[in-house]
Parts: C-alpha cells; sequence; structure tokens
C-alpha cells in the first residue's frame, strides 16, 4: 500500500519488535542448554525442543534433568547455603541489587527473548513482566539489607526447591527467587518445559553479578524432573501451578517437615455494580482476561454484572472485544498474542466446545493464519451450576452471569472452589470497602485488576492455595523461627482398675454447638490417675462427632465479624473465670499426669488467655506502600473454621495455648482434648459455658487423635488443621489435609516447650492476609 | 448542504454526516455519568504502548494528523500580516517538494483558528483554497462577558464569514451543576450559530473532576454541539489523554443512544508527532475510523505542524530534520 492509500485506510500496519539480539544470543549459547548447576552451564543432554508458539520454530533444545542432574543441583546448594545466609543480609543485598541492575540492564532480551518463547505481546513483557521481575529483586535486595533488624528470630529455611509455570516465566522466577535468596536460602528452581529460556539467560546474569556458586541453581525438564526436586532434601518447596498438580505436592511432602507454599488456580470474580464507571470497568475486562491470553491465575474470568445495566454493559463489551488486535507477540501494535503451546490451545478449544449453555461471543476480528491463537471469547448468561462458571479455563474465555443486590454477588463470588482474587467496580466507597471483605479472595482490587507489586503480597485461600510471595507477608514463606525443639515421645494414659472415688457417674461429655453432646458412638473410656485411681470418663468420638463439631463451628461466621475488642474482652472474661477455680484446674491436672505442675500451667494458661485477649485488637494488617496513587491493604483475616488436635503433654495449657490465638482472631475452632488427659479440656467448657462465648466457636471433642484426625483433616469445610499430638499423624493428616488445600500446621514429632509464649506463631496461622488495592483520585 | 459548504469543504472525502440536532436535556443520563480517574489514568497511560504506527504507515498517519489541524493564532498581537502568514502555512502545510514525494498534493489542514477581528482576513486569505476559518467567540476564553454579547459576538463572527465557531461554555454552571443553565446556554450559542458549526470548549482543567468533564460534554451534545473541545489553550491544563478518553468516551455513548456523530478536538499541549499519533490510535480504537476524518476530528494545534513535517522529511531521506529546512507558519 502506498502512503496515498493508507491515508485513506487508516490501518495500523506492521510493528515488529527486532528479535535479532534475542536470537543471536541463542546462537551464542549454541542454541542447546544444559543445566546451571554449582555456578556453570552442564553439557547439554538428551532434552526437548523449546518451540515459538506463534511460529512453531525451534528455538533452541532444552536438556531434560536426570535424577543425578537434581541430585547435584541440590548438593550444591546444600553446600553454598550455610556461607550464603551467613553473609548477612547486608551481604546478599549487594546481590540481590546487582541482579537487579543486570535485569534492567538486559530488559529488552529478556523481554523478546519471553515473548518469543511464551508467546506474549512485546508489550506486556516489556511493560509489564520484566519490570515487575526486576522491581521484585529491587524490593527484596531491601528485605536481606532489614533482615537482622526487622526479623530477628527468624532464619533461612535451607535449601528451597522451587517449580513454576509457564504464564509469567520470569516473572514468577522473580517471585520465587529473590525473596528466598534474601532471607538467605539457596535454590534449585525448575522452569516450565515451554518456556525456560528466560531463566537460563538469569543464570548467566547470576554469573554476571558474581553470584556464589550454588546459590541459584536452574534445572529444566518436564514434572517428572518437577517430581523428584518435590522428593528431594530440600527443606522447603515452592510452587505455582494448577491445582491437580498443587494437591499432589501436598500428598507427596505430608509429614516429611518440608514447608510447603502453592500459589493454584483461580477462576476469579469480576463484579460491576450499576453504579460504576461502565467503560472503565469494561477496559479492565481487558487487562483481566485478556492480559496475556487469559493464561492468569488471578485472570479475572467470571464476570458478575448487576442486573439493570447487564444489557448495555455485554453490549458495549462485544463492541470492545472487537476492537482487540490479535497477532504476532513481537508486534508492538497488538493486544493478544499466541497461547503457549497447541496442546493448552487445544485444552481451550476443547472446554469452549463443551459448553452448550449461554451464548457465545468470539471477537469479530482478523486472526492468524498459523500459530496458537483463540479468538477472545465471551459467553455471557451462564448460570452458577453451568461447569464453565466453575472450572478454570486458562484462556480467552470470559463467562457471565447475572447479580440483583450486594448480598447476592457476594454469595456468588464465593460460590467457589477457588479464592485467588477478586476485582469489585463501583463508584460507591461504600459499597467497595464494605464487599472488599467479604470476598474469599487472597487479593482485591477495587476499580482496578490486575495489579502487582513486590511490596504488596499476592497468594489465595481455599483452593487456590496458601502463603504470600511479596510484602512483609512473603517473607514467612522463606523463614523459620529459630526456637529449637526437641523431639516428642508418646504420651501413654495411665492404666489401672480402681472405682470412683464416690458412687456418682462422672463421664464427661463432648462439647458441640455450645452444648454438652454425648459421643455419637456410645462409647466412653476411662481416665485413670498415675496410682491408677479412676477419675472419671470421657466420650470416644468419632468421625459424625467431627462432622457435628465442624458444622456447628462453620453456622458461626458471625464470629469472625465481630470487633476485636469484643473478641478481647470475652478472652478475658474466660481467663477470669479460669482464675476463680485455678486450683481445681491445677488439682485436676496433677491428678491427671501425676505430676506437681498444675498450677502453674493453670497461670500459664490465664497468660495465654490475657495474651490473646491483649492481641485481638492490635494484631494489625498493613497499608502498603506501592507505586500507584493508591494503597494496598493488606488485611488480616480469620483463617475460617480451624481444627486442632492438641497437646497431650500439657492438657490445659496446650488446648488454650492453640484455642486463645485462634479466637482472638475471629477463627472457630474444632479442638481434639490431649488424648490421655482429656478431662482439663472437658472442664474447661463449663469455663466457656459461663464466659459469653458464643456457641459454635470452640467445640472440644475427646477420643482417640488417630481417629478423629483424618475426618478432621480431610473436612472440606475445615479451613487449617493443626497437630499438636503425641500420636506422630502429621503425615496422615497433611496427606488428607490436601483434599481441599487445607492449610496445615503439625509438629512433625517435634515436641513444643509449652511453657514458652508462642502467641505471635499462633496468631500467624490464626490468620490469612488479603490485599485490598484502593486506587484513589477524583 | 448547500453549495458554499460544498465548495470550502470540497477536499474532505466525506461531508455527508447530518449535524446533532440536539435533544431535550435528559437529566437522569446526565446524573448517571461516572468517570473513574485512576481507570481512565491507566488507560490513557498504556495506550501509547499498546498501539504503534511505523514507517510508511507512520508517514500515512501524520499526513492524516496535518488534515486535521486548526492551525491556530490566538495572540493580543496577532496582526494582518501574521494571519496571512498563518494562512499561507495552511494551504501549503508541508514543503511541495516533500508532498509531490508523498504523492499527497493539495494537502492542506482542517481549518485555521483566530480570533473574530482576523476573521475578514483569513476568510481572504483562504479564499478559494476550501479550509474554513473558525473562530474562538463568546467572550474566549472566559467567557465572562454579557451573556447578550457572547451571542452577538457569534452572530457577528459569522456575518464575518466564520465557518465554524468555537465557544467557550460557563464553567460555572458545571461547577455547580447548574445543567439546566448550561444546556441553555449551548443551545442559544447553537441557534446563534446557524449554519456554522459550533465546538464547545469545555475548558476541561477549570472543571474540577473527570465527572463533571463526562457531564459537561453530555449536556453540551444534548444541547446541539457540532463538536466538543478540551480547552481554550489559555488554562493551566489543557487538552490531556484522560480527559480526552472522558470525552470521546461520551461521544460514543451520545452516538449509540441518538445515532448522531459529535466531533471532537482536543486543544493546546499537542506539540509532539508521536502525541498525535497516540490521539489518533485513540480515536480509532474508542469511537472507530469513521472520527478520523477532519469533518469529526481536529487537533487544535500551532507547533504541532513543524514536528511533523521534520518526521516526514526524516521518513522520506532517513536522516533527522532541521526546523529551519521547514516554512513558518
Amino acid at each position: 500500500m502506498t502512503v496515498k492509500e493508507i491515508f485513506e485506510t487508516m490501518e495500523y500496519g506492521p510493528a515488529p519488535e527486532s528479535a535479532a539480539e534475542a536470537l543471536a544470543w541463542l546462537v551464542d549459547q549454541g542454541d542447546r542448554f544444559g543445566h546451571f548447576i554449582d555456578g556453570s552451564f552442564t553439557a547439554p543432554g538428551d532434552g526437548f525442543e523449546s518451540r515459538n508458539p506463534a511460529t512453531d520454530e525451534v528455538l533452541a533444545t532444552l536438556t531434560q534433568a536426570t535424577q543425578a542432574d537434581v541430585d547435584s543441583a541440590i548438593s550444591a546448594a546444600r553446600k553454598a547455603q550455610a556461607k550464603w545466609e551467613s553473609l548477612g543480609g547486608a551481604g546478599r543485598a549487594r546481590y540481590l541489587y546487582a541482579i537487579a541492575r543486570l535485569l534492567q540492564k538486559h530488559s529488552r532480551l529478556f523481554a523478546v527473548l519471553e515473548t518469543l518463547d511464551n508467546g506474549k505481546p512485546i508489550r506486556e513483557s516489556r511493560d509489564i513482566d520484566i519490570p515487575l521481575a526486576q522491581r521484585h529483586f529491587y524490593y527484596h535486595a531491601g528485605m536481606a539489607q532489614l533482615m537482622e533488624s526487622e526479623l530477628p528470630d527468624r532464619e533461612a529455611l535451607g535449601v528451597c526447591g522451587q517449580i513454576i509455570p509457564w504464564n509469567f516465566p520470569l516473572l514468577m522466577l522473580a517471585w520465587k527467587i529473590a525473596p528466598a535468596l534474601a532471607m538467605g536460602n539457596t535454590v534449585v528452581l525448575k522452569p516450565a518445559e515451554y518456556t525456560s529460556l528466560t531463566a537460563l539467560l538469569f543464570a548467566d546474569i547470576c554469573r554476571q553479578a558474581g553470584l556464589p556458586k550454588g546459590v541459584v541453581n536452574i534445572v529444566t525438564g518436564d514434572g517428572a524432573v518437577g517430581e523428584m526436586i518435590v522428593a528431594s532434601d530440600v527443606d522447603k518447596i515452592a510452587f505455582t501451578g494448577s491445582t491437580s498438580v498443587g494437591r499432589k505436592i501436598q500428598q507427596a511432602v505430608a509429614g516429611s517437615g518440608k514447608a510447603l507454599t502453592l500459589e493454584l488456580g483461580g477462576k476469579s470474580p469480576y463484579i460491576v455494580f450499576d453504579d460504576a464507571d461502565i467503560d472503565s470497568a469494561i477496559e479492565g475486562l481487558v487487562d483481566a482476561i485478556w492480559f496475556n491470553q487469559g493464561q492468569v491465575c488471578c485472570a479475572g474470568s467470571r464476570l458478575l454484572v448487576q442486573e439493570g445495566i447487564a444489557e448495555t454493559f455485554h453490549a458495549r463489551l462485544k463492541a470492545r472485544m472487537d476492537k482487540l488486535r490479535i497477532g504476532s507477540p513481537l508486534d508492538k501494535c497488538i493486544d493478544v498474542g499466541a497461547v503457549v503451546d497447541p496442546v493448552q490451545l487445544d485444552t481451550i478449544t476443547r472446554m469452549v466446545e463443551s459448553n452448550s449453555a449461554g451464548e457465545i461471543h468470539q471477537a469479530q476480528v482478523e486472526m492468524p493464519a498459523q500459530g496458537c491463537f483463540y479468538p477472545p471469547t465471551l459467553i455471557q448468561g451462564l448460570e452458577p451450576s453451568d461447569p464453565l462458571m466453575q472450572e478454570e479455563i486458562f484462556g480467552p474465555v470470559l463467562v457471565s452471569c447475572t447479580f440483583r443486590t450486594p448480598a447476592e454477588v457476594v454469595e456468588l463470588a464465593n460460590n467457589t472452589r477457588y479464592g485467588l482474587a477478586a476485582t469489585v467496580w463501583t463508584e460507591n466507597v461504600n459499597l467497595a470497602l464494605d464487599i472488599a471483605p467479604k470476598l474469599v479472595a487472597g487479593v482485591v482490587w477495587v476499580n482496578a485488576t490486575n495489579l502487582f507489586d513486590a511490596a504488596a503480597g499476592f497468594g489465595g485461600v481455599r483452593e487456590s492455595g496458601f502463603g504470600r510471595e511479596g510484602g512483609w507477608e512473603g517473607l514467612s514463606a522463606y523463614t523459620r523461627s529459630k526456637t529449637k525443639l526437641n523431639k516428642l515421645t508418646k504420651v501413654e494414659a495411665f492404666r489401672g482398675d480402681g472405682a470412683p472415688a464416690d458412687a456418682l457417674d462422672r463421664t464427661a461429655k463432648m462439647y458441640v454447638a455450645g452444648k454438652q453432646a454425648r459421643p455419637d458412638s456410645g462409647y466412653s473410656k476411662p481416665v485413670y490417675g498415675k496410682n491408677g485411681a479412676l477419675l472419671g470418663h470421657v466420650g470416644l468420638g468419632n468421625r459424625k462427632d467431627v462432622r457435628n463439631a465442624v458444622e456447628a463451628a462453620a453456622g458461626v461466621k458471625a464470629w469472625s465479624k465481630t470487633t476485636g475488642h469484643l473478641r478481647a474482652q470475652i478472652l478475658y472474661y474466660i481467663g477470669e473465670n479460669l482464675s476463680a477455680r485455678a486450683d481445681e484446674f491445677a488439682h485436676r491436672i496433677d491428678a491427671m499426669t501425676g505430676k506437681r505442675g498444675g498450677a502453674a500451667e493453670v497461670d500459664a494458661s490465664i497468660q495465654r488467655l490475657f495474651t490473646a485477649a491483649a492481641w485481638a485488637d492490635k494484631y494489625d494488617g498493613q497499608a502498603h506502600g506501592v507505586p500507584i496513587r493508591g494503597v494496598a491493604l493488606a488485611m488480616k483475616e480469620p483463617v475460617g473454621v480451624i481444627g486442632a488436635l492438641c497437646a497431650d503433654e500439657a492438657p490445659l495449657l496446650g488446648l488454650v495455648s492453640a484455642m486463645a490465638p485462634a479466637i482472638s482472631m475471629g477463627n472457630r475452632v474444632v479442638l481434639a482434648a490431649s488424648e490421655p488427659f482429656p478431662l482439663a479440656a472437658t472442664d474447661f467448657y463449663q469455663i466457656l459455658e459461663t464466659s459469653d462465648v458464643p456457641a459454635g466457636v470452640v467445640n472440644i471433642l475427646t477420643g482417640s487423635h488417630a481417629e478423629l484426625a483424618k475426618p478432621l483433616a480431610s473436612h472440606m469445610n475445615v479451613d487449617a488443621v493443626w497437630s499438636f499430638s503425641s500420636t506422630n499423624l502429621s503425615t496422615e493428616i497433611e496427606h488428607a489435609a490436601a483434599s481441599n488445600i487445607k492449610r496445615s500446621w503439625v509438629n512433625n514429632g517435634m515436641a513444643f516447650d509449652w511453657k514458652t509464649d508462642h502467641t505471635r506463631a499462633f496468631l500467624q496461622a490464626s490468620t490469612e492476609v488479603k490485599n485490598i488495592w484502593v486506587p484513589y483520585g477524583e | 448542504m448547500d453549495s458554499q459548504t460544498a465548495e470550502r469543504t470540497a477536499h474532505l472525502p466525506q461531508v455527508t454526516e447530518p449535524r446533532n440536532p440536539g435533544m431535550p436535556l435528559d437529566l437522569d443520563w446526565v446524573r448517571l455519568a461516572q468517570a473513574n480517574t485512576s481507570a481512565i489514568e491507566r488507560r490513557a497511560a498504556t495506550l501509547p504502548g499498546r498501539r504503534s504506527v511505523k514507517k510508511d504507515h507512520q508517514a500515512a498517519w501524520l499526513l492524516r494528523a496535518i488534515s486535521c489541524i486548526d492551525l491556530t493564532t490566538l495572540s493580543g498581537d496577532d496582526t494582518v500580516g501574521r494571519v496571512r502568514r498563518l494562512c499561507a502555512k495552511a494551504r501549503q502545510p508541508v514543503r511541495a517538494d516533500m508532498l509531490a514525494a508523498l504523492d499527497m498534493q493539495g494537502l492542506t489542514t482542517g481549518a485555521v483558528c483566530v480570533y473574530h477581528d482576523m476573521i475578514p482576513t483569513a476568510v481572504d486569505a483562504l479564499a478559494g483554497t476550501g479550509i474554513p476559518v473558525a473562530a474562538v467567540s463568546t467572550g474566549f476564553p472566559a467567557g465572562l462577558s454579557p451573556f447578550h454579547l457572547r451571542v452577538a459576538e457569534i452572530e457577528e463572527s459569522v456575518r464575518a464569514g466564520a465557518h465554524e465557531i468555537d465557544i467557550v461554555i460557563s464553567r460555572r454552571h458545571v461547577l455547580t451543576g447548574n445543567w439546566q443553565a448550561l444546556y441553555d446556554e449551548m443551545k442559544a450559542f447553537r441557534t446563534a450559530c446557524g449554519d456554522a458549526h459550533v465546538k464547545a470548549i469545555l475548558a476541561t482543567g477549570e472543571l474540577g473532576s473527570l465527572r463533571n468533564v463526562a457531564r459537561a460534554s453530555l449536556v453540551c451534545m444534548m444541547a446541539g454541539a457540532d463538536f466538543i473541545k478540551t480547552s481554550t489553550g489559555k488554562e493551566s491544563v489543557n487538552a490531556t489523554l484522560p480527559v480526552s478518553l472522558v470525552m470521546i468516551r461520551a461521544i460514543r455513548e451520545y452516538h449509540e443512544r441518538t445515532g448522531y456523530r459529535v466531533g471532537y478536538k482536543p486543544a493546546g499541549g499537542i506539540s509532539k508527532a508521536k502525541d498525535a499519533l497516540v490521539y489518533l490510535s485513540l480515536m480509532k480504537d474508542e469511537l472507530g475510523d469513521r472520527w478520523l476524518q477532519p469533518d469529526l476530528f481536529r487537533f487544535g494545534a500551532s507547533s504541532l505542524l513543524g514536528d511533523i513535517e521534520r518526521q516526514l522529511e526524516h521518513y522520506l531521506t532517513g536522516a533527522y530534520s532541521a526546523g529551519y529546512r521547514h516554512a513558518m507558519g
């Protein structure tokens, strides 16, 4: 076309970014890559091809790691770790800073390589992925600098195995490596097999930064390599990817003592109220579901529009879709690039074809003749019962339905197994700030979407995983307490055949929904003192008792919405009432344990109650300094329903140490009493009954921990499970917890010193951080 | 369409658009209009990174931009000589040899924009070119002279030969939410314009919020504006991308509801060729290709043309250009 003709048509024309530098870099590396282990690249071995999904061209040949490769990477990381940690925060900060600078220096090379490998538009890799990756290293250079002064009680975990997905290859690498290194860990990272190239370029950057060898190791390969890393001798696994793989990993590491964080799938709601700026909300959808071809775990893929504006909203949305430009990812003038691989394209195609509900609109745009492209798609008029309203598509496909009221949209939004992110559009600040806390999600964006920054934690709840990446809250995923634990031996119940001291039956019941409850089994067991005297009977709880207790706990949602002040008052009241009966409890503890520590234990229990009460209105969130005109509010929210097997050796203090912080943060708990010494717990519910604790907030079961563990850990309506039992059930519990990607905290057979106050750790385990992004400006 | 109109816009590819007749003031619609500033700013900030026009296409787009320029002089020291020079530039905006190389002979700017007293000079200087003369009016730039004089000024300017009248609205009506008063004022101005097209200058830098910009845009269109325009060029903040986004979204909605296309004129602060490309892509993406024609899109600019000329010479020669190689306007 001549200039004169273009003057008439006013078409955009091609605006290609050159791939020459990136391709030259690949050639310089021989187009073949080994692994990066102990500071150098291994010789390329048998492997697989890495292709450009937009053109199907082979970019390079990568090596499939063998067990020996993984072992040598882990051992390099292990060897390097102590020295890296002892370098100190300031020393590590210099390297992180150097990496950040080098990422910045080579930013265009990274961006082009990312786009070639992944198929995402060059605009996104250039303006979003790579700058955010740099920012993550700068931010965590600062965290390394501050570690000793701000986290004096924390230390590195050791060697971290990290497995990342293909949708944001370098950015996910940065999210994993930067905090790990900052806190003194060394890493073995496996990029996704579709998109390993920027990780290998990053390895080159590590060399240029002079990073000590072994601190960062990168092995390539498919899921089999991931499995090897999970099974290897690492201290932590961090995984980002699908919920199904996450579940397998959770099961695989169960009981191993390896720390675990999972960032999994989502079906994030995108809520538009009738007073929203409709055009801006529609533009937001472009960034929500057509960003990175919809291959975004937190994509706003489930549109919920208020009924009154639904018709005009959808009409305008379709018009906007038809303006999207799809094509060569290297073109600086396109909006939607290539899907990562033919396999993914096939999945998206099949999912959409399997749906017959609703009304489908595919963008009326010119599609490239070849390559992995899928048109932006809207399926409107779906119901929550339609599979595509529930299942993650991981492609440029938006589904929608309507709602009537704020209350209804909260229900619709939360009607999902996932809980990663949510978006709310309204011009009414009251409405926005009312809805955001009610949405079950780790991140909520108000009048915006897909905003990310290193200063604000990212991560999910429910089956979207656990753990946060970014912010102060992200550091706990790469550190542990310096407290050293001792081995815990099984605490056995005393045997005896004594008769009761008096003729009255002393069968303690369980405590469920604020009432004393007989065991479903209809069986009880005797509790003897050290000298064989019969102290009483307790019910043998079973799975039905667990069910009833969880139902009671799940029902009293209102507790989570009470004020910290009120919860503090109730906790003080419990402490006061316990204090009034201190002697009786001390006597009971001594009688059961055959020791003389009862009085001290009661006293410590009262202290725990008062400490938890004190924290109830002080465990504040943060306002993160994110680089927008606005704020990211890191709100600490209760986890929900927590099931805990309480310590056997400290019958009252173990129970109170877990219960008090949990309920002070607004959780509801199902507690299995000390198995050998249960009577302090059953006495304790009399205290609860007189202390204004709402029914269902605390439920106490008795019986065998081994019997109760599985129904509790596998219960889908329990959000976290803890075990401090002296019966080593850690493996079983963590395996069962994978049913709904439940957070677990188990002792792995190690003993807590209950005389020490662990309230901080309990508060952290009792809360989830939700980041609510609120941009502002009129 | 009268023959005079046909003659003066002969170089334009289309003159078939029916004028916006306006409609009764719909306060429900006005009050429902929303504009979320931070979201609009994000869209505006990322647009230049989302759209890129290169090589032949860039040259063609820049030529299109020239055809949409209201070449403007609005200074207290304007003289007959100054206005004649500007009009000469409007007739021959790019060096003849360059236009020949581009096969774009006959290209002119969209209009020339002057104060009332300069209308006869401009009309005379542009006679036979088809380039319309636009006049700023109604007590420009503050719009605070007596109402009957503002109306009379329009009538005088039309009589003097202006084909387009750029009026300024009373910002106080927007700031106090007196939409009825704004509507009535605009309607009176439109009536006074007769066949001349009326551009409503909102002075967006003085309206306080983007929401007010959205509402004022709707009210002016309801009262019959042919164009809505950002600024006088005399406010401290003139045309910006966020403001433009709000105004063109209002235009889009007005078109959706009424079927009438209203034009858009960003004015002030657009001085670089690259900015012009961003504005054109904004119009193309948000409103569509139809709004890339000078009957629906104008740049109010004085120094923009110079930068475009340099870019075009760079396109033709491969070497960066110098200002003195292009004729003054």
